[in-house]
């Protein structure tokens, strides 16, 4: 049975997951559908990262499941998981996600790269990002030559770059001003709606939040679903 | 309703009470500094007497100002009732009514939680819109947004930090 799951292209359901003795979600079910951007909030410790690591494939749940476009996650081994996080989910996290070593465009290129795709079209592929996330001359700059606004512009067209199902992004502009959280998060949601792209956006936030179609509250590891009632 | 009258019903709820009583439990958990003068009381409870939303007792003997006592009438406790429920239009400054209603439903024994997730989804969507026009309309118009957010997001906080000190706040205001 899987009742959040129907026509929803992600979901959770009644998922439960502890750290040794610390239980970190108690049962908690939310569903995504397709193009839909839902923000996930909650104070700290909630459970919300944890959340996103279930939906998408990271951390295995000990109990409830975990679905992806009509077909269980949670009971994937870990190569077939890998895959799936490779081929159809893309990531943005809040800092430190870029390869050093790599220019912006390899760094951008890289899901690509690791899909098996030619690098000359892996690279190719890639530019077309800078393009649109206004990264244009930063192609050959390294992420320590990179503002912290730009190094997440460059983590935004990496995670968009293999064209994914679903986009994570946890804490996305958590460590930027808010005026370049602000063009993150416009870069962001309007690539995303051009994709299709749903989107788990993780955030404490409610200036990011409201970015989204839909907002979750997780609280002591369950899905708060507040009644709806117009003011 | 503007606030007064629903929280003087909201004590009344609670137990009958005369209008002294009334007039300093109000000030002691919702005035914040700000006494309800006795004129305000007397005609908040006439208003409400005559509305149906609550029913004064016979003048009972005794020296000093008036001495009826009101209960509360199920139309009234059903105003009560809509009043929690409800939450406010999200806008700036809206402390006073949040305070209220958040007090009010611990006081009564009511789910302050509920209503609290009730406005933060109801503060989140006039979010969403103020976003909106942030991102479409000019910069006047963004700057206009902008300072509304912030006063969105000033509630949001206190919303957040409310719920969790709302153990400790039911232990100050339940009798």
């Amino acid at each position: 049975m899987k009742p959040e799951v129907d026509g929803s292209v992600v979901a959770a359901c009644a998922v439960v997951k502890s750290f040794g003795p610390t239980p970190a979600l108690r049962g908690a079910s939310v569903a995504a559908g397709a193009g839909e951007i839902v923000a996930v909030m909650g104070p700290s410790g909630s459970g919300k990262s944890t959340l996103l690591h279930c939906l998408a494939g990271i951390l295995i749940p000990e109990a409830g499941q975990v679905w992806y476009a009509g077909g269980r996650v949670d009971t994937l081994d870990e190569s077939a998981r890998s895959s799936l996080r490779r081929d159809r989910f893309g990531f943005v996290f809040q800092t430190g996600q870029l390869v050093p070593e790599l220019t912006a465009e390899e760094n951008v290129a890289l899901p690509l790269l690791l899909a098996g795709t030619r690098r000359a079209k892996a690279i190719a592929e890639a530019r077309e990002w800078f393009d649109r996330l206004g990264l244009d001359g930063l192609e050959q700059r390294r992420s320590s030559e990179l503002s912290g606004g730009q190094a997440q512009r460059v983590a935004v067209a990496r995670g968009m770059v293999a064209h994914p199902a679903v986009l994570f992004a946890d804490e996305p502009t958590g460590s930027l001003d808010s005026l370049a959280g602000e063009q993150v998060m416009n870069l962001l949601t309007d690539a995303a709606r051009a994709e299709g792209t749903t989107v788990i956006l993780v955030t404490h936030d409610p200036r990011v939040a409201a970015y989204a179609d839909r907002e979750v509250i997780v609280r002591d590891g369950q899905v708060i679903s507040p009644n709806r009632v117009s003011p | 309703m503007s606030v007064v009258p629903v929280t003087l019903l909201g004590l009344l709820e609670r137990q009958p009470s005369h209008g002294y009583d009334l007039k300093r439990d109000y000030d002691t958990y919702f005035g914040r500094g700000k006494a309800l003068p006795f004129g305000q009381v007397y005609a908040t409870l006439a208003r409400l007497a005559r509305d149906g939303k609550a029913a004064a007792g016979e003048i009972e003997p005794g020296a000093g100002p008036e001495r009826k006592r009101y209960a509360i009438t199920p139309r009234g406790r059903a105003e009560v009732e809509a009043w929690l429920a409800e939450p406010v239009e999200p806008e700036p400054h809206l402390q006073t009514v949040l305070f209220a209603k958040v007090v009010l439903a611990l006081m009564l024994g009511r789910e302050a939680d509920t209503y609290l997730d009730a406005q933060r989804a109801a503060h989140l969507q006039r979010m969403r819109e103020l976003t909106a026009i942030r991102r479409n309309g000019g910069v006047v118009d963004a700057l206009l947004a902008d300072h509304a957010m912030f006063h969105l997001e000033a509630d949001l906080r206190w919303i957040d930090v409310t719920n969790s000190r709302l153990s400790a706040l039911a232990q100050v205001v339940r009798p």
